[in-house]
């Protein structure tokens, strides 16, 4: 029983009291958590609790929907992510998605979209920021050779990793990844979950999964959200994820995990 | 229970399933060849009518039908040089034209309804009645977009009949065209693309042109490229605010004719009844040849986007 | 349909386990009466029944590895899983404990030893009682019962020190008699390691219920053999 996490990990991303409202209907309510740095956070519940909700508050994508207004706060290293440029917030926080989305454009394209629109413009090092990210995805030795081709050619592992490619490519500091290999086969998941495991080095990730057994493998830090009668998502337990699955504090959380409801 | 489907026997009348497939076959086969009839009487007419063209046009084309200008007159003398140019220059106007306003509007009406949907303000009212407006008309008949454009632009801005006037009311006319392709091809593009591109920081106008245009481009092209055919085939329009002249447009205010009228022209102003059939045959041919280059070009495009 | 499965499967194990465990009280209580009188042929028998019991322990931990397997338990369910395993295992160490008894009453054969066959006894119905309740404790998860328990392992180590001065008393008074006595040390050694693994089995129960693995020791002066 090796405990690698001795060191307390600084906190990343600190949620306080964070409710969110699609018009009158609450759907989060009164949030309170701290993700920590470079830990992999593994975010778990039923359908339609809120996790996917949860997440795209932490890059304000749920402000593309205009009915949705949000109380409470979320401060990212120390700064309010509602009062920074929600396009400069996204350079910082990455998001990878459900469903692999790569552009209609060649590979290279694709990862080089991001830097060119923060400005980066010399050719060389946009070959170099492609490299590095094709690296940090575990997708430079399969791809390097055919850099020109269109990214819907790749299989649909391939789809993802040069998606997170393409995210690491604007060098963000947390990735969120909304149940990333639900869409895949096995063993691209597994890929997926090395490459994560990998990845929170540098990163701070933040993971929606339904997947138990994928939130027990290959996460440290464990959300457990419900739904309650409102329909509004809540948090319910918090902690390390191995205390979590083996020996949870909540009735509710020990319900859920051992799949007797949800 | 015995007792019961003997007489349910003599009640209903007995289902033969050999029976019932053959008669079930025996329908489908009346009604595929009624179909196919439909089909055959429909292209037999098709081709009757651009094969009577076409055969009886291409005797009088040749390089000098090509390269003289008309002469004018009733003999109808001359060539369709000038009538060429002249409709070169008109498409090149109008789409020039309409091309960036029917993209612009369609691009403000799908990519910023979103941030006004469901709130009741002036924008939202406004987008409403831009589809409305493009709904209606487009199927407004021609002839009232050449009479505006002569009230108009002719008339009240003095511009008189000029490949002015004809580019701009040609403009209007094909606009609800390039608006409503351009909105489509826009709604096609998946909202993952646009998620995906704001998702790694960059604003609302480097998503819509960095993604969202070049992934409707296909689609926007066949809008123009209908357009281009649309401007063509016009008469009513450009008859009224073009005018007449056979002679090279000079600059943009200069009249001019294009084929199509040029055709209506020969077939009713003079004898030279074999020459308008020449001139349609050539924008026949013309028309014929811009559907090909929209059918490979969208095949290539679409073959380019999937990877496959 | 909240895995009424894997419910089924689980409840189908825990049936074995106190199947096992009442083959293993039977065998204690079987050993002790024969070891008393002197009856070889059911210790004969005895000898060979034990391997029912190491098949059903195998049998169990088979069920068990293949519902950790295919049904991926998580948190209270693979810490029962767990302690199952752990319990049948404990079982089968008690049930060679009983062979091993009856091992020695055949290799005693008559003996003119004083055997203090009064705290025999006692120990043997102390041993089985405390490992029938603790059973019955860990099928219900009944932590008051786990707790309680173990404290009865006092008055078996007492009784197993008082045997253990009596039978080296009458070692080193009758030398010759040495080859025997140390059998019959062996024997009661076996009855007090029984209730010590009857002691490991509550241990076992608490930590299905929370998650913590507490040593229970009853007394400090256990004397090993």
């Amino acid at each position: 029983m090796i405990d690698n996490n001795h060191v307390i990990p600084q906190t990343k991303i600190r949620v306080e009291n964070f409710n969110l409202f699609y018009g009158k209907f609450q759907a989060l309510d009164k949030i309170t958590i701290d993700i920590p740095s470079n830990q992999i956070t593994a975010i778990i519940g039923p359908s339609g609790c809120g996790k996917s909700t949860f997440i795209r508050s932490f890059n304000r994508m749920n402000e593309l929907i205009p009915s949705v207004h949000t109380e409470g706060k979320i401060i990212l290293d120390g700064k309010d992510i509602f009062e920074i440029d929600p396009v400069e917030l996204r350079k910082q926080v990455g998001m990878v998605f459900q469903r692999p989305n790569p552009f209609p454009k060649t590979i290279f394209e694709n990862i080089a979209f991001g830097p060119r629109a923060h400005g980066i413009r010399d050719h060389r090092i946009l070959e170099e920021i492609v490299e590095k990210s094709l690296r940090q995805a575990a997708l430079w030795d399969e791809v390097k050779d055919t850099l020109n081709k269109s990214g819907l050619a790749l299989s649909g592992g391939q789809q993802q990793r040069l998606c997170i490619a393409r995210a690491l490519a604007v060098e963000p500091e947390v990735i969120l990844m909304d149940e990333p290999a639900s869409a895949l086969d096995p063993i691209a998941t597994l890929k997926i979950e090395e490459l994560i495991e990998q990845l929170k080095e540098k990163y701070t990730i933040v993971i929606v999964t339904h997947n138990m057994q994928q939130a027990a493998r290959a996460s440290d830090f464990t959300l457990f959200f419900n739904m309650a009668e409102s329909r509004a998502g809540y948090l319910v337990e918090s902690g390390k994820t191995t205390d979590i699955f083996t020996n949870p504090k909540n009735e509710l959380t020990e319900q859920y995990i051992s799949g007797r409801f949800g | 229970m015995i007792k019961d489907i003997s007489l349910a026997k003599k009640q209903t009348r007995v289902i033969d399933p050999a029976k019932n497939l053959h008669q079930r076959q025996f329908k489908q086969r009346i009604a595929f060849a009624l179909i196919w009839l439909a089909g055959i009487i429909a292209i037999t007419a098709l081709l009757f009518i651009v094969g009577y063209v076409v055969s009886n046009g291409f005797k009088v084309i040749n390089l000098e039908f090509l390269t003289t200008r008309p002469a004018g007159g009733v003999s109808g003398k001359g060539g369709i040089s000038t009538t060429i140019v002249t409709t070169i220059y008109l498409v090149l106007l109008t789409i020039t034209i309409a091309a960036p306003l029917g993209i612009g509007t369609a691009v403000f009406m799908v990519e910023y309804t979103t941030e006004y949907a469901g709130k009741k303000n002036l924008v939202g009212y406004l987008i409403n009645l831009i589809r409305t407006s493009v709904e209606i008309l487009a199927g407004v008949p021609s002839i009232i977009f050449g009479l505006f454009g002569f009230a108009v632009f002719v008339s009240y801005m003095k511009l008189k009949f000029s490949l002015l006037s004809a580019g701009l009311s040609g403009a209007c006319l094909v606009l609800p065209l390039i608006i409503r392709t351009t909105e489509e091809a826009l709604l096609t593009v998946p909202k993952s693309y646009r998620e995906g591109s704001l998702a790694l920081g960059t604003t609302k106008w480097q998503m819509i042109f960095g993604v969202v245009l070049p992934s409707a481009l296909p689609g926007i092209i066949t809008g123009i490229v209908l357009s281009v055919g649309r401007v063509i085939a016009e008469t009513a329009v450009f008859w009224v605010t073009l005018g007449g002249s056979y002679r090279l447009p000079k600059n943009l205010l200069s009249s001019g004719r294009t084929m199509a009228l040029h055709v209506y022209m020969l077939a009713s102003e003079t004898t030279a009844f074999d020459k308008a059939l020449g001139t349609s045959a050539i924008l026949i041919v013309i028309i014929i040849l811009l559907n090909l280059a929209i059918n490979i070009s969208s095949k290539q495009f679409s073959k380019k986007f999937s990877g496959k | 349909m909240a895995r009424e499965l894997f419910e089924r499967k689980i409840k189908q194990i825990q049936d074995e386990i106190l199947l096992l465990g009442s083959m293993v009280e039977q065998a204690t209580l079987d050993s002790v009466t024969s070891f008393k009188d002197r009856d070889i042929q059911t210790a004969k028998a005895l000898i060979e029944d034990d391997q029912n019991i190491n098949d059903k322990r195998f049998a169990i931990e088979n069920a068990i590895l293949i519902l950790l397997a295919t049904q991926q338990p998580l948190a209270h369910d693979l810490r029962l899983l767990a302690a199952m395993l752990l319990v049948a295992n404990e079982l089968e160490r008690m049930g060679d404990y009983a062979k091993g008894i009856a091992n020695n009453t055949i290799r005693l054969g008559i003996s003119d030893l004083p055997i203090p066959y009064r705290d025999i006894e006692k120990m043997g119905e102390l041993a089985v009682s405390m490992l029938h309740r603790s059973l019955s404790a860990f099928i219900n998860e009944d932590i008051s019962q786990a707790l309680a328990i173990p404290h009865e392992d006092d008055e078996v180590d007492a009784l197993f020190n008082k045997c253990y001065r009596t039978i080296v008393n009458g070692m080193i008074a009758n030398p010759a008699t040495i080859d025997d006595a140390s059998l019959l040390l062996w024997v009661v050694h076996n009855l007090e390691r029984l209730a010590d693994r009857v002691v490991n089995i509550c241990e076992r129960t608490v930590f299905i219920k929370s998650g913590e693995m507490m040593e229970m020791d009853g007394s400090e002066d256990e004397v090993e053999g």
